[in-house]
């Protein structure tokens, strides 16, 4: 089929292997994506702070350095678990904002336009394609978050040397899952937020609002009722428990009351509560009870025609 | 099935034509046949082969031979036609570095050669039609299924998507399923038609054995004479015959009958031929003979 024979012709060239196809959707939902503004602005954003870390691990290391800066080296921050905790808890928060901005209309878009029926009559499965919708946030968010802290992880083990790497060893794994729950569920909340709502505004909004209004209220609840069992409801908090718990900077006790409360519920009464954080392996199953749902809302409506179930089915004739 | 409701039951033939028409009423499940024959639907008993491919246990095979061209607006927004018809020709599993070639191509071929860095969104409906043929044809497959192809064109762009679809068949390296309810875009493209109503197969049937057959149906206009006798005339040489009105007679020719005996009867009996038609049986009356027959077939047809 020559441009110039206008004829109509088979394809007798080599093909993609089967498994690599669905890599084609990311390709070039990437290329979209990287043509708005605001996400490379915010993407750039993303990389300060790794940046300013790497500057730290380095400063540490380098006694000339310091000495012309004038710097303790007593003053700055140990690079440990709790440095790579924050450099995680950090990261994250911008890779949720990339989120917003990219998630919401990669499968919405779709739908609008009924594109799923052109997807799904290719040789691609509907696994796949959400798989290569996932493939867009996987690869940016893992761009802003894992990659670049173990980076930093294995440029302060040059530094520090053998010893240190071996101690820590075990951060590379909570630097890696940690973020890749996040970018799991985060992936999988925005599909099914994408696939439920057409419109982008309202999809973020969905999704900041799980993340803030289940996290508000359940502040709420801690304080009214004076527990922790208020981050049940807590998306956020459920994610933040994880994540100390992969650190092992995880605490369950959290805080504690003593005294003569004016609260409504205790209304003066004299109270000793220890303030318990729900288990570790709550969080952990309520993450994958959300991440369930999500899967299960997208196998609905990842459908490449719509089923409109009648009430009252037609008579056979 | 949808919810509990079947909608395609007792579905059982061989389809072969090069062009293949796939006619019925509206809520007859034509579309959900495509459907079905994608694997957008399991079927809930029975199965189907495309190619010798079993459409439930080989799915992603089959569909790589077939290329699909929805009934509906279907694209991907906020791309230029050329990118979006290689990125269905890269999904079908072409190299990136074949997939743009191949997607200028079909965009000239389809004739969206001049339009074709042009967002789809812009596009009028009946070039919505060419790109969605274009992107359906762009691999090169050899089944492509078109469900309603001419539907909203004007008459210029109708005559262009059926001459394209004419040139596809008649190339003879894809073999096409035409899914439509306009008889007239089904007789001008297709050689075999089926007839599906409330969900079963009410006709299945070669139109070009269908034409030749059809050529044995004789109607005259008679003016004068005896019309009784020379009918009777005419069904002593074997022929069936039936007297419609008072100057009409439809008949049905044996093969040892020429027309010269008619007229040589029509002497005899001092009737005057005023008009000679080998009546056609067209497929409207096809159609709507499948559709009298309720569900049951039309006729045998290789069935």
């Amino acid at each position: 089929m020559a441009v110039y024979e206008h004829l109509y012709g088979a394809y007798e060239g080599e093909s993609q292997t089967a498994w690599s196809r669905f890599l084609v959707i990311p390709r070039y939902a990437l290329r979209e994506t990287f043509k708005s503004k605001l996400f490379t602005t915010v993407f750039i954003l993303c990389f300060i702070y790794p940046l300013i870390a790497a500057i730290l691990v380095y400063l540490r290391h380098n006694a000339n350095a310091l000495a012309l800066l004038q710097i303790d080296v007593v003053e700055l921050l140990p690079v440990d678990a709790s440095f790579f905790r924050f450099f995680v808890w950090l990261q994250t928060s911008f890779a949720f904002i990339l989120t917003v901005i990219v998630g919401p209309p990669l499968i919405s878009r779709d739908l609008a336009n009924n594109a799923l029926p052109l997807y799904l009559s290719r040789p691609l499965s509907r696994t796949e394609y959400v798989l290569g919708k996932m493939a867009v946030l996987g690869f940016m968010l893992s761009l802003v978050t894992w990659v670049p802290g173990l980076l930093i992880f294995f440029f302060q083990a040059s530094l520090a040397g053998v010893g240190w790497l071996w101690t820590n060893l075990w951060m590379i794994w909570a630097i890696f899952l940690g973020s890749m729950v996040w970018i799991i569920l985060l992936s999988l909340l925005v599909l099914a937020i994408s696939s439920l709502v057409k419109w982008r505004v309202v999809a973020s909004g969905a999704l900041l609002g799980l993340f803030f209004v289940t996290g508000a209220f359940g502040e709420i609840v801690n304080q009214i009722v004076l527990t922790r069992l208020g981050h049940l409801i807590s998306l956020s908090a459920a994610m933040n428990s994880i994540v100390l718990g992969l650190f092992g900077l995880f605490e369950r006790q959290t805080g504690r009351v003593t005294g003569r409360i004016t609260n409504p519920i205790y209304d003066g009464q004299m109270v000793d509560i220890v303030l318990l954080e729900p288990p570790l392996w709550v969080s952990w199953l309520m993450v994958a009870a959300v991440c369930g749902v999500c899967v299960w809302l997208l196998s609905r409506k990842m459908r490449a025609s719509e089923v409109i179930k009648s009430r009252h089915p037609r008579r056979s004739r | 099935m949808f919810g509990k409701r079947p909608i395609l039951r007792s579905l059982d033939g061989v389809l072969k034509g090069r062009a293949i028409g796939l006619l019925g009423p509206n809520g007859a499940g034509k579309t959900t046949l495509i459907h079905t024959l994608l694997g957008f639907h399991p079927p809930t008993s029975g199965t189907a082969r495309i190619f010798g491919r079993d459409i439930s246990t080989n799915a992603k095979q089959v569909r790589a031979g077939i290329g699909y061209m929805p009934e509906s607006d279907s694209f991907i927004a906020k791309m230029s036609c050329v990118h979006f018809v290689r990125l269905m020709a890269e999904l079908s599993g072409i190299p990136a570095r074949h997939a743009l070639e191949r997607a200028h191509e079909a965009l000239f071929y389809v004739g969206l050669g001049e339009a074709r860095y042009r967002p789809i969104d812009s596009y009028s409906l009946g070039m919505k039609q060419l790109a969605k043929l274009a992107q359906a044809i762009v691999h090169g497959p050899k089944l492509i299924i078109l469900d309603e192809p001419t539907n909203g064109l004007d008459p210029p762009t109708r005559s262009r998507m059926i001459s394209l679809i004419r040139q596809i068949r008649d190339g003879g390296r894809a073999r096409i399923l035409l899914s439509s309810h306009l008889l007239r875009d089904v007789e001008e493209c297709c050689d075999e038609i089926l007839v599906l109503k409330d969900g079963c197969i009410a006709a299945n049937c070669d139109l070009e054995e269908e034409r030749k057959a059809n050529r044995k149906f004789i109607e005259l206009e008679t003016r004068g004479g005896n019309r009784p006798a020379f009918a009777e005339a005419v069904g002593g040489l074997g022929c069936e015959y039936a007297l419609s009105g008072e100057r009409r007679m439809k008949l049905i020719m044996q093969d040892s009958v020429e027309i010269g005996d008619l007229y040589r009867l029509a002497l005899e009996h001092g009737i005057q031929i005023r008009r000679l038609n080998f009546k056609r049986d067209s497929l409207e009356d096809i159609f709507l003979k499948a559709m009298e027959n309720g569900n049951g077939r039309a006729n045998d047809g290789g069935l």
